[in-house]
């Protein structure tokens, strides 16, 4: 803590995850997300941790399962096609309870796509991804700094409701750097609380069980009765956003990750023109900030989401407003990157409209 | 005075299986029990159900027990003894889950070198999902989905899991076994023995392959069955130990390279 440093976004990320107590990583190598992986298998080792690469997405997201089971903090990392992969892990995971940690470093898709930053796998985090009924955390950084901090606040809530977190970014914030300063003390995993579901030595006291089935008829919706307790609350307390300018703004911005700091230079563009825009940054998209922007849309009668994706974002916002005011897409697809000025042009054509 | 000579082991819980009558799966389970039992490591082993017919089996051994996606049991043991060293980690697995879809977790594991133990049942059918072909379905063999029997032009040939585990050089113990007859069942128990104990001596990667018998999905009776076993199954997966510790320490081990120093 304290200390200023200069580090690429996917590097602050691992060493962001160490620091929040993480001793345990597997993964496979995808652009563009490998040093992850390559700062990881040397700065584990260091405190005594474990990094293994797998020789799938599929075999490392359920190393995790077990490890994870074991009472471990762990983390894996991928782009777009390692995490559909990852998918079936996630949701046994997700049914079986397992607090995890992982990181999506998006890149353009549908299929191989390219290496190129996006934000296309939206649906993919916000909605669960796998088979069956479950939600996963899911943290939108927009900065270096973000990249480093979060990965503590994942694993403080992974463990707090036993479920899965992630962070959701981009090849762009991975790949750049800017200067971080970690906001928490180390946390030594040794000294957290002993975890009485963890599998491991059963030396006084009775076996313990990780599943995520049950084939009594009534048992399994019961069970996932459960989890839907567990989304309520997390959505009623755990939802978090930045709000920029909005109290006298006649339209309004919503954007997440790379796409919200674009959106932040056309929002000050466009202030000194003289038009009054506002923005509002989700930092979680699941739970989405609905509810604020259920507000603001009783005011703001115009709203433009701006995203690296072809109209996800939108949806969510579109469920929030439920049709009290306009909402509008600027979005690019697999790879496009908007400009501040695009947007503002974006903008300046629906403030005439 | 009456004197107890036989009782249920310690290593089972007190639930009654489920499996068909004249399966091999119970006569399994009570050796991998009774093993932990003699062993003394029930407390600190974990162990892996699979998807399939023994998915049940995380109600029956009296451990630490957890139930992952099909085939993935190597990879999720791998995660658990990592973290998890002082503890003996066991994955329990049939043929469609280790040999068709997990091949490729089992391998890896295998080729790591990780201190686990893979109790493999090869039955040669899928049982819980009715009698459809697996990877270690005999030619000729019938199955729900190769009603004809299996015709290697169509489904290609059966998968020989220990002679393709033999050529890795991090396995340290490797057999195949069976538990049609009695002292078959006997020699079954040594091999699971020894392979638990490979990874207490943390000399690598244990497995012991069970050539077992399905009546129901075979469409036999228990007996018949069991010479199926005889006389089909065995001569074409041989029985026998196909990689020892012993014989590992023989192999002329390559000296390490010395990483190159870099500027």
């Amino acid at each position: 803590m304290g200390e200023k440093l200069l580090m690429k976004g996917n590097e602050a990320l691992a060493e962001g995850a160490v620091r929040a107590g993480c001793r345990f990583f597997s993964g496979y190598p995808i652009t563009p997300q490998n040093e992850v992986p390559e700062y990881l298998s040397w700065r584990l080792p260091e405190v005594g941790g474990t990094f293994i690469q797998a020789e799938s997405e599929v075999a490392a997201i359920n190393m995790l399962y077990g490890a994870s089971a074991c009472g471990a903090r762990v983390m894996t990392s991928s782009s777009g096609p390692g995490i559909s992969l990852k998918q079936e892990g996630i949701s046994y995971i997700s049914g079986a309870n397992l607090p995890i940690f992982y990181a999506n470093v998006m890149r353009g898709g549908p299929g191989l796509g390219n290496i190129a930053p996006s934000q296309g796998d939206y649906f993919q985090a916000t909605r669960g991804g796998g088979h069956g009924d479950y939600r996963v955390i899911v943290y939108a950084p927009n900065s270096v700094s973000e990249m480093g901090n979060f990965p503590k606040r994942c694993y403080d809530l992974a463990e707090k409701y036993r479920i899965a977190t992630m962070v959701l970014t981009d090849g762009l914030l991975g790949q750049m750097m800017e200067p971080i300063e970690f906001d928490f003390e180390p946390v030594d995993p040794s000294k957290l609380p002993a975890k009485d579901w963890a599998l491991g030595n059963a030396e006084g006291r009775e076996r313990r069980v990780i599943r995520s089935y049950d084939l009594r008829p009534g048992y399994l919706e019961k069970m996932t009765l459960k989890l839907a307790e567990k989304y309520k609350e997390i959505e009623e307390e755990e939802t978090k956003y930045e709000v920029v300018q909005v109290e006298d703004a006649e339209i309004l911005l919503v954007a997440y990750g790379t796409s919200s700091r674009i959106s932040r230079s056309a929002l000050m563009m466009g202030r000194k023109e003289g038009i009054r825009i506002g923005l509002l940054r989700p930092i979680t998209l699941w739970p989405f900030p609905s509810k604020i922007i259920s507000d603001l849309s009783e005011r703001i009668k115009k709203i433009l989401t701006v995203e690296m994706s072809l109209g996800q974002l939108v949806e969510d916002v579109r469920l929030a407003v439920e049709g009290k005011a306009k909402v509008y897409l600027h979005g690019r697809p697999s790879g496009g990157i908007p400009t501040g000025e695009e947007v503002l042009e974006v903008i300046k054509k629906l403030m005439k409209s | 005075m009456e004197k107890k000579v036989f009782a249920r082991t310690k290593g089972l819980t007190e639930i009654l299986m489920r499996y068909c009558p004249g399966c091999g799966h119970g006569v399994i389970h009570r050796l991998v029990g009774e093993v932990m039992e003699e062993l003394g490591i029930t407390k600190r082993t974990i162990g892996i159900a699979p998807v399939g017919c023994s998915v049940f089996a995380d109600e029956y051994f009296n451990c630490d027990m957890i139930q992952p996606a099909h085939g993935r049991g190597p990879a999720v043991a791998t995660g658990m003894k990592r973290v998890r060293p002082d503890c003996i980690v066991f994955s329990y697995q049939g043929d469609g889950d280790l040999a068709s879809i997990g091949m490729a977790e089992t391998i890896h594991a295998a080729a790591r070198g990780e201190r686990i133990t893979i109790i493999f049942v090869n039955n040669a059918i899928y049982g819980m999902t009715g009698g459809q072909m697996a990877p270690t379905t005999l030619l000729g063999m019938k199955s729900t989905t190769t009603p004809f029997g299996r015709d290697p032009r169509v489904s290609g040939y059966p998968i020989k899991v220990c002679e393709l585990l033999a050529t890795l050089e991090a396995p340290a113990y490797l057999a195949r076994v069976s538990v049609h007859k009695p002292a078959n069942v006997l020699k079954a128990k040594k091999a699971i023995k020894k392979a638990f104990q490979v990874q207490m001596n943390d000399e690598g990667f244990s497995l012991v392959e069970i050539v077992s018998q399905c009546p129901t999905d075979w469409f036999m009776t228990p007996l018949q069955a069991i010479d199926y076993v005889d006389k089909m199954m065995i001569p074409f997966f041989p029985l026998g130990e196909y990689k020892t510790i012993e014989g590992k320490k023989e192999q002329i081990k390559p000296e390490p390279k010395k990483v190159l120093e870099t500027v």
